[in-house]
């Protein structure tokens, strides 16, 4: 494997947790609007994130980092390129960040109302946006033969990539749903359970649209049929079992299984697109691939390097917070939010 | 205006509101992690109050820092898409290190300390806030370390039309980065010690929670005194480097056009015209300038018309003479503020330690109130002089400005994004500054917390209770 291939692997790695772990966190907030009945059922599902959602987002910070370092042509051209895509998703992710610590340090219905509503704009914009921006990176947006992109409206906003936006938010709500009903108890566990047992079906039709439509719109399908068919299958499973397990009331295994689906829909996009990061919809030379967008073999060596001693450290007391947060919250519990 | 123009305005507004929260995040983790140690190590609830307290103003600080930190670093691929593909490969490795050496850690451990009060052992706790101490100053480090490069590019080639790295420990160890970090860190650590120490001074003066802010008062204004006094030390030495470094930046701060002649005197304030390139009323103190620049009474510093003529010989044509005024300005505001705060510490100090806190000292109190703004001051005045004394270079001698931005944008979505990210950016300063207040007049009065009950998901039946 060279360092070429190895960054496309990290930062595949960093996009797709990236997913799965804030994929949680924005279905938690955009559930804020389903589930409590109340304001301080309200505070519990927002204190199931507390410790978590800051380190969350670092992940995506991380992966443009690593993008900036490794395929500083990657980073230039999808970032200048989606330009307006990103300024919303930036909106979305500040007010969504300040919302969670302002909300609980004042008092009054226009203050927690405001906070609230930032909540659910801040938690559906960046999934849905990064969705589309995703799904028109595969299907294939105007790069020039000088990498840059100048991507119109139709080319992010179309059909397609807002039905795979709306997927991925459908995702992110159903691993939400079964993250809440795991880390809390009470009537609030038991509606999320139930919302997230109503909302799988819709989530169905969703997921169901998402593979058929890439199948003809992408060349994922014509590249990596094996692996494709394989992936279909496997989510398939974890989606028939989300609902065995929501019935058995065996919260871990469903939010294992709505975070399976994550992880499939993210490395089946990652491992299409190998070794291409961009696809050109005006000539395939023009492809941003791990070759022509990367680094110089020493920076990507030096990184190799610095990532190699630090991964350890970082995982292993990210895996060390959520363990010291296992437990369950009640509506009874000290609440900090 | 154009699109460069606009991304310039955006990158300063953005970096400027952004340097207004990380600072005070550097400064008040430090000075909560001091308190918890004490609490620690002194076993006396009354710093624990003290670290919960003060650790309420750096988490309503420390989101707004986190949030708009992700925006600093997508700006640099949305606006300026041609700087980031010439020097990518140099300057992305130091970003991508601090996520990961330094984000990870703060916002990790930040989640630790505010939901782990009772979940975690006193010394785990502790180390947690010193973790998030730490990964803040690493995160400095980083961010100046890239910064240092587009002062003084070290360590790269150019090769295949961009600059790529040849030498990564010469990122490390470059001169401009022991310089400006030590400097830069010193004045967010007076940041954090000067807010905690003004609003005591308030709280003082109205004669609340004596008990509470009168230690408040001494552990901040021992890291201000130290801080103000660091702050010019490190300082002078990035002056003397600038001089041989980038002497159009240090001539621009000084309004020189000239050669100075030697000794060279110190401008104290001078009436600028840029159009005539020449002042038209200055105020001079005799061999100050030689110090400044050379720590003794001689030498003499190259102007502006001479540096000029060189680097058109170095680089070709064009005008490399930086916005004087605000160069000029900006230099002058930070050493005033400097000074302004070297003399509240002092004074502070002096009033702590002689145990005059109790008399009426209203009218200083007042003045440690106001004191609050003058590290913002020195902080912001500070930044604008080093970036735009740069100009017209992004990175000094290698890309120029109008090189650097996305060929791909146009005006009207710079526009659109610059008023949209200001407005937000204004609003939720406004939130951050009621808060502060409202946190403050309220008082440290924590409400004990409630006791705890522990619901083990892993239990059988997922949902047995037990209690703590």
């Amino acid at each position: 494997m060279s360092l070429n291939d190895l960054w496309f692997l990290l930062i595949a790695v960093l996009f797709t947790g990236f997913f799965f772990l804030e994929g949680f966190d924005f279905g938690v907030g955009m559930a804020t609007g389903l589930v409590p009945r109340n304001d301080q059922q309200k505070r519990l599902m927002i204190n199931t994130i507390g410790p978590f959602w800051d380190a969350n987002e670092v992940w995506l910070i991380t992966a443009a980092g690593a993008m900036f370092a490794a395929f500083p042509h990657f980073y230039a051209t999808m970032f200048s390129g989606y330009y307006l895509v990103f300024v919303f998703i930036l909106l979305g992710l500040i007010l969504r960040g300040v919302s969670f610590e302002f909300r609980g340090k004042a008092e009054g219905k226009w203050w927690t109302g405001t906070w609230d509503a930032c909540i659910l704009i801040g938690s559906f914009l960046p999934p849905m946006l990064f969705g589309m921006a995703f799904a028109a990176l595969v299907k294939g947006v105007p790069i020039q033969q000088n990498m840059d992109l100048k991507a119109g409206f139709s080319d992010v906003f179309n059909g397609y990539t807002v039905w795979i936006g709306l997927t991925v938010v459908g995702m992110c709500l159903m691993h939400g749903l079964t993250f809440i009903s795991l880390r809390t108890i009470g009537e609030v566990r038991d509606r999320a359970r139930v919302i997230a047992s109503k909302f799988l079906p819709v989530l169905g039709i969703l997921l169901a649209g998402m593979v058929v439509w890439t199948y003809f719109a992408t060349d994922l399908f014509a590249r990596r049929g094996p692996f494709m068919y394989a992936a279909v299958a496997v989510g398939i499973v974890a989606y028939v079992l989300t609902w065995y397990f929501l019935k058995q009331r065996r919260e871990g295994w469903a939010f294992g299984m709505t975070g399976a689906v994550i992880l499939l829909t993210f490395v089946s996009l990652f491992v299409g697109l190998f070794p291409r990061f961009m696809v050109s919809s005006i000539n395939s030379a023009f492809d941003l691939t791990i070759y022509n967008a990367s680094s110089s073999h020493y920076t990507l060596k030096a990184m190799t390097i610095v990532a190699a001693t630090l991964l350890p450290f970082v995982l292993a007391y990210q895996a060390w917070s959520y363990f010291v947060f296992h437990k369950r919250l009640s509506e009874k519990d000290h609440l900090e939010y | 205006m154009d699109v460069l123009d606009l991304a310039r305005l955006q990158f300063a507004t953005t970096t400027i509101l952004h340097f207004v929260y990380v600072p005070i995040s550097i400064g008040l983790s430090l000075l909560v992690a001091i308190m918890e140690t004490m609490y620690v190590i002194k076993k006396n609830d009354l710093y624990k109050k003290m670290a919960q307290f003060w650790g309420t103003f750096l988490l309503i600080n420390f989101a707004l820092g986190v949030v708009t930190g992700i925006l600093q670093e997508f700006q640099f691929g949305m606006n300026w898409s041609d700087f980031s593909r010439f020097v990518g490969d140099v300057f992305g490795t130091p970003l991508a290190i601090e996520a990961l050496l330094a984000f990870f850690l703060e916002s990790t451990f930040i989640g630790l300390w505010v939901f782990g009060w009772e979940r975690l052992s006193k010394t785990v706790h502790l180390i947690c806030m010193w973790l998030v101490s730490i990964g803040t100053m690493l995160s400095a480090l980083w961010i100046l370390a890239a910064n240092s490069f587009m002062q003084r590019p070290v360590g790269y080639e150019i090769q295949n039309g961009r600059a790529e790295m040849k030498d990564f420990a010469a990122l490390l160890t470059n001169e401009q980065l022991l310089w400006e970090f030590p400097h830069t860190l010193f004045a967010a650590f007076a940041t954090g010690a000067f807010l905690i120490a003004g609003i005591s001074a308030w709280k003082l003066m109205q004669k609340k929670n004596m008990d509470f802010f009168k230690p408040s008062f001494k552990l901040s204004i021992i890291v201000a005194l130290i801080s103000a006094i660091a702050i010019p030390l490190f300082g002078h030495g990035q002056a003397q480097y600038l001089v041989k470094t980038q002497p159009m930046k240090m001539a621009a701060s000084e309004g020189l056009w000239e050669n100075s002649g030697d000794p060279a005197p110190w401008t104290v304030i001078a009436w600028i015209d840029p159009g005539k390139k020449e002042n038209t009323f200055e105020i001079k103190v005799p061999f100050a300038l030689s110090f400044l620049s050379y720590s003794k009474f001689t030498g003499s510093v190259p102007g502006m018309n001479e540096l000029q003529a060189e680097y058109e010989k170095t680089y070709g044509p064009g005008d490399y003479i930086p916005p004087v005024r605000t160069t000029f300005w900006s230099f002058r505001i930070m050493i005033a503020a400097g000074c302004g705060m070297i003399a509240l510490a002092l004074y502070g100090a002096y009033l702590t330690f002689r145990k005059k806190l109790e008399g009426s000292h209203r009218w200083f109190f007042r003045l440690m109130i106001w004191g609050i703004s003058l590290p913002f001051i020195g902080n912001t005045s500070g930044w604008i002089m080093t970036e735009i004394g740069r100009q017209p270079w992004t990175v000094f001698g290698l890309l120029q400005t109008k090189d650097s931005v996305s060929p791909t944008v146009v005006a009207g979505e710079v526009l659109f994004s610059f008023i949209s990210f200001t407005t937000l950016y204004l609003i939720l300063t406004g939130v951050l500054a009621f808060l502060f207040y409202r946190t403050a007049r309220k008082g440290p009065d924590i409400e004990p917390h409630q006791q705890t009950v522990i619901h083990d998901p892993f239990a059988q039946g997922g949902d047995t209770i037990v209690a703590k």
